[in-house]
């Protein structure tokens, strides 16, 4: 009995030296993650409720406060409106991207794969400034071919709704090659017998489009856009360096315009609240990509 | 897509060959196209870059091309001071951004998905959605921290912060290669006397290469090229990186020296576009690997 | 070189599921055991058990005079050769077969020579330089064999080794794995599920069924002698056919074996003292498919006549395998392929009372 309690001891110890170095391990990441993401996430919510010295507790004051605030509310408008839009055209191009890859043969597939991958390798902050050199008021090379066909100049991020649109177009351009690589990847996961069944079935290109790749792609299709409307809603570099807000604060982000109250302008817990309205809608992305993944996983493995 | 069908039908009787040919070359025709648009800023980059300040304020004839290409632009920025300070500030930062991140990653990745504690499984799923925050959410809060540890204005804060966005991904993708590793490896392993340290080491890192190149290029990605960390937090040239850098440096009030933004930023590309070129592969394999299999 | 013993030894996964239910097993040294079973009989579990690589939840498993629980697999001085081989990846074959040794700090030159001699033995000199992926099933087999040879451990553990080889392969490298035994004569544990392998490498096999073990014994034993209608189902193919029958008195002192009003078939006379007490009882009777044969051995003692009616035939060659029903059960008989047998006619048969087994119904025993 003695003999067999010791026994059942040591093995519990053996398995709890393996679970230590688990966890230990894990402690890093653990650390890394407690100090600069968990310990800030809920320090920005205690900040978001002082003044602006920071001496007093003002409740949801900041919150209110924003939200009457005429400026705040195009804030919302614009980066909701970026977020979507660019959203879609990203998804929209990707799709159609990644149909023509997967149409060309599988040598020549990485040049051309290579060539359109270079707007997303070149950091974002980098290629903006070639965008904004190329909206230039006075200098603008797209003007100049506008001219060459009798046109007038555009004033491109001098009007609100031009502004916005160039910001979405930088946007498009950078984000493309990602959906495309996640749905040429998607694409080439679907069995070619398939699509033999379905030919065998008599359906025809567009029924194959609907009924069996579609399908077929709905999970990485609903990652991929989660995921994106996460990082596009969130996106400071393009708005930041194309307009800076302007003009006249229309094209202000979420992201850029607590960039400008809490770092330019000091304001430190009214940039933390405006950053915090990002939260719900990133929190609701960030759910349904979850279960997407968690859903792709089980799928795998079965 | 309609279009394509249309054709079927039409082009029924013909045979499937040339169906298929038709379907080829209109794909290369449309690549053809969104290639000559996605390489627009490149290109405009690299003209801009070759001209001298006077043949860009001149304004005569076609901005898309070069007159008189000069390489004074790339002569200048190599010989600024200013300029060598932000590239070794880059690449400092981002070397111990990746070493730290890897390490970090590649240890919480074995012991999540081979070895298991009490609440690995959340940490995992943890460990998911903390990729999914991004910097703009966390970046005034971490203004305060960073204030408090006396790291404003201060590169180093960057080795700091850098893991964070680095991590959660790298630790995503290696998860997922660790786990396409066949159990049995390990447990041959563990019979031929190997510790779990062993295990990791000689095994699970030369078997698991490919995703640790993903997962290092990811890192290598996210530090040369964030851009509002380092520009809410410092703000003296001889801490900038690169991505500030330029747009502080270059850019004097109203006055923008087109032709040398345009090098530097072609300068900054280059380590990117070099590794990409080379390791495509496996970034590709890592990021979809990551998204779908995971 | 060491015995193997099991005591008492049970598996508990959590959620109170038991994979092995209190196993009892001595395994003397130099013998070659095989446990087989069907698929979650627990034997790769008892295995795994004995490799260290599964917690031992209850009992105790002796290697070579120790008893080993509580020993990690690196000290328990054993080899595995597992079924998709773990070969690692990125190692040369003889990085491969090095590695044990190398992480025991073997000297260079005395690695270099086991690894040579290993390579001899399985003759695998030549791809010493190459990479797994570079290897066929075949060779990768050897190779993962190589790496326990060369440990020279207490005790060989092969677990499904050939089951990812094709059909041909799989019967060369059986004869091959059997003379490496005779060779190096190391105590090994070989866990299958093909128990025609079982069969052709033991010394004694070793049957289990739902984590506990029907019977030990050389292959001869649970081939003649099964103990249970498990065992005698299990070993043996095609499978032995069972059909529900009374044990009822056939006149003249003697017994019959009663399956329905038109087959009845004589027991031996030697056997009616075994199974005089289950007279009346419902049985079950079971008799090879070999041991079913053209009527024309007829009159030897022990040879019964059994007309059956054709289901399908399958001429397989040497052989012709001639399927009927009785009563919704079906039956296999392994006929000569000169045998003329159509569907939907009788066949007149020769039933080998001698090599035929009474199991109890509700117990499976064999009495």
């Amino acid at each position: 009995m003695a003999i067999g309690a010791s026994r059942g001891q040591s093995m519990r110890r053996f398995a709890s030296r393996k679970s230590t170095t688990a966890f230990l391990l894990c402690l890093p990441l653990i650390l890394l993650v407690g100090c600069f993401v968990v310990y800030p996430a809920f320090y920005a919510i205690y900040l978001s409720m002082l003044n602006k010295k920071m001496t007093a507790f003002v409740g949801l004051g900041n919150f209110a406060f924003l939200l009457k605030r005429h400026t705040f509310q195009l804030v919302i408008f614009q980066s909701c409106l970026f977020a979507i839009t660019a959203v879609v055209l990203k998804a929209f191009f990707g799709f159609i991207l990644a149909h023509l890859m997967h149409n060309i043969p599988g040598t020549t597939q990485k040049i051309w794969r290579g060539l359109l991958l270079v707007p997303w390798v070149i950091p974002l902050a980098l290629s903006t400034l070639t965008w904004w050199w190329m909206f230039d008021p006075s200098y603008s090379a797209f003007n100049w071919v506008l001219n060459q066909f009798g046109l007038d100049n555009v004033p491109w991020l001098g009007v609100g709704w031009i502004a916005r649109l160039c910001t979405i177009t930088v946007n498009v351009w950078f984000g493309t090659p990602f959906f495309m690589i996640m749905y040429l990847a998607a694409l080439k996961s679907v069995p070619e017998q398939l699509y033999e069944a379905a030919s065998i079935d008599g359906a025809n290109a567009r029924q194959k489009l609907f009924f069996v790749t579609l399908p077929m792609m709905r999970n990485i299709i609903s990652i991929t856009v989660l995921f994106s409307l996460i990082v596009t809603f969130a996106d400071f570099d393009i708005v930041r360096i194309l307009t800076s807000g302007g003009p006249q604060d229309q094209t202000h982000v979420f992201a850029t315009y607590a960039f400008q109250i809490g770092i330019q302008s000091g304001d430190i817990p009214l940039g933390a609240a405006d950053s915090l309205f990002m939260f719900p809608i990133l929190a609701f992305a960030a759910f349904f990509v979850l279960r997407g993944v968690t859903q792709r996983t089980k799928e795998i493995a079965a | 897509m309609s279009a394509t069908t249309a054709e079927g039908r039409k082009f029924r009787k013909t045979s499937l060959h040339s169906q298929r040919l038709w379907a080829l070359w209109g794909s290369y025709a449309a690549l053809a196209v969104f290639v000559v648009i996605f390489l627009v800023p490149p290109f405009y980059t690299v003209i801009t870059s070759l001209k001298s300040s006077a043949e860009i304020s001149a304004q005569s004839g076609s901005p898309w091309m070069v007159n008189h290409p000069t390489l004074e632009n790339f002569w200048y920025l190599i010989t600024y001071p200013n300029f060598q300070t932000y590239y070794l500030n880059s690449a400092m930062i981002t070397v111990v951004t990746v070493a730290v991140s890897m390490t970090i990653s590649v240890m919480a990745a074995f012991s999540l998905s081979r070895m298991g504690f009490w609440g690995s499984q959340t940490l995992s799923t943890g460990v998911f959605l903390t990729y999914l925050v991004p910097p703009s959410l966390l970046f005034i809060p971490l203004f305060q921290i960073v204030g408090w540890m006396g790291l404003i204005n201060n590169i180093w804060c960057l080795a700091l912060l850098y893991p964070t966005l680095a991590v959660p991904f790298c630790t995503w993708i290696m998860i997922g290669y660790f786990s396409s590793i066949p159990k049995e490896l390990d447990e041959a392993a563990l019979i031929d006397g190997a510790s779990y340290v062993q295990i990791l080491l000689k095994i699970f890192i030369p078997v698991a290469m490919p995703g640790i190149i993903a997962a290092t290029i990811f890192a290598f990605t996210v530090a040369w090229g964030a851009f509002l960390y380092p520009l809410a937090y410092l703000y003296t040239s001889n801490q900038m990186v690169l991505t500030v850098g330029i747009i502080s440096d270059l850019i004097r009030g109203d006055v923008f020296q087109w032709g040398k933004i345009m090098a530097a930023c072609l300068l900054a590309s280059l380590p990117p576009i070099v590794i990409y070129a080379f390791l495509m592969d496996y970034y590709v394999a890592g990021l979809t690997a990551g998204a779908t299999k995971g | 070189m060491a015995e193997v013993s099991c005591r008492k030894v049970v598996k508990e996964y959590d959620g109170g599921v038991q994979a092995v239910k209190g196993i009892d097993l001595e395994i003397a040294d130099h013998e070659f055991v095989v446990l087989v079973g069907p698929s979650g009989c627990g034997k790769s579990t008892t295995l795994r058990m004995i490799a260290g690589l599964e917690e031992i939840t209850g009992g105790e498993i002796w290697i070579g005079g120790d008893v080993v629980n509580d020993v990690p697999p690196r000290d328990r001085d054993i080899a595995m050769v597992f079924q998709n081989y773990a070969l690692y990846p990125h190692m040369s074959v003889f990085d491969n077969m090095a590695f044990g040794l190398k992480l025991r700090k073997f000297p260079k030159d005395e690695i270099k020579r086991r690894v040579d001699e290993a390579a001899r033995i399985l003759d695998i000199g030549v791809l010493l330089d190459r990479k797994p992926r570079a290897l066929s099933g075949g060779q990768r087999q050897r190779v993962a064999m190589g790496r326990a040879i060369v440990r020279n451990p207490k005790v060989f553990l092969f677990d499904e080794p050939l089951s990812n080889l094709d059909a041909k392969l799989r019967v060369q490298m059986r004869t091959e794995i059997k003379k490496v035994h005779q060779t190096v004569k190391t105590t090994t544990v070989y866990v299958t599920h093909d128990q025609i392998e079982a069969m052709t490498l033991a010394d004694r096999v070793v049957v289990m069924n739902h984590g506990i073990i029907e019977q030990v014994g050389t292959p001869a034993e649970v081939y003649h002698h099964p103990t249970s209608r498990f065992v005698a189902g299990f070993i043996g193919s095609p499978a032995m056919n069972f059909l529900p029958c009374h044990i009822d008195e056939a006149g003249g002192g003697g017994l019959m074996v009663r399956v329905n009003d038109a087959i009845k078939i004589k027991i031996p006379a030697e056997r009616t003292a075994r199974y005089t007490p289950f007279k009346g009882k419902e049985m079950v009777f079971g008799i090879r498919p070999e041991h079913l044969t053209q009527r024309k051995e007829e009159g030897r003692p022990g040879f019964e006549p059994v007309d059956m009616l054709v289901d399908v035939v399958e001429p397989m060659g040497m052989e012709t395998m001639v399927h009927f029903f009785v009563d919704g059960a079906p039956v296999c008989a392994r006929l000569d392929p000169a045998t003329i047998a159509e569907p939907e006619k009788m066949l007149g048969l020769t039933a080998d009372m001698n090599q035929m087994h009474i199991m109890e119904k509700e117990t499976g025993k064999v009495v």
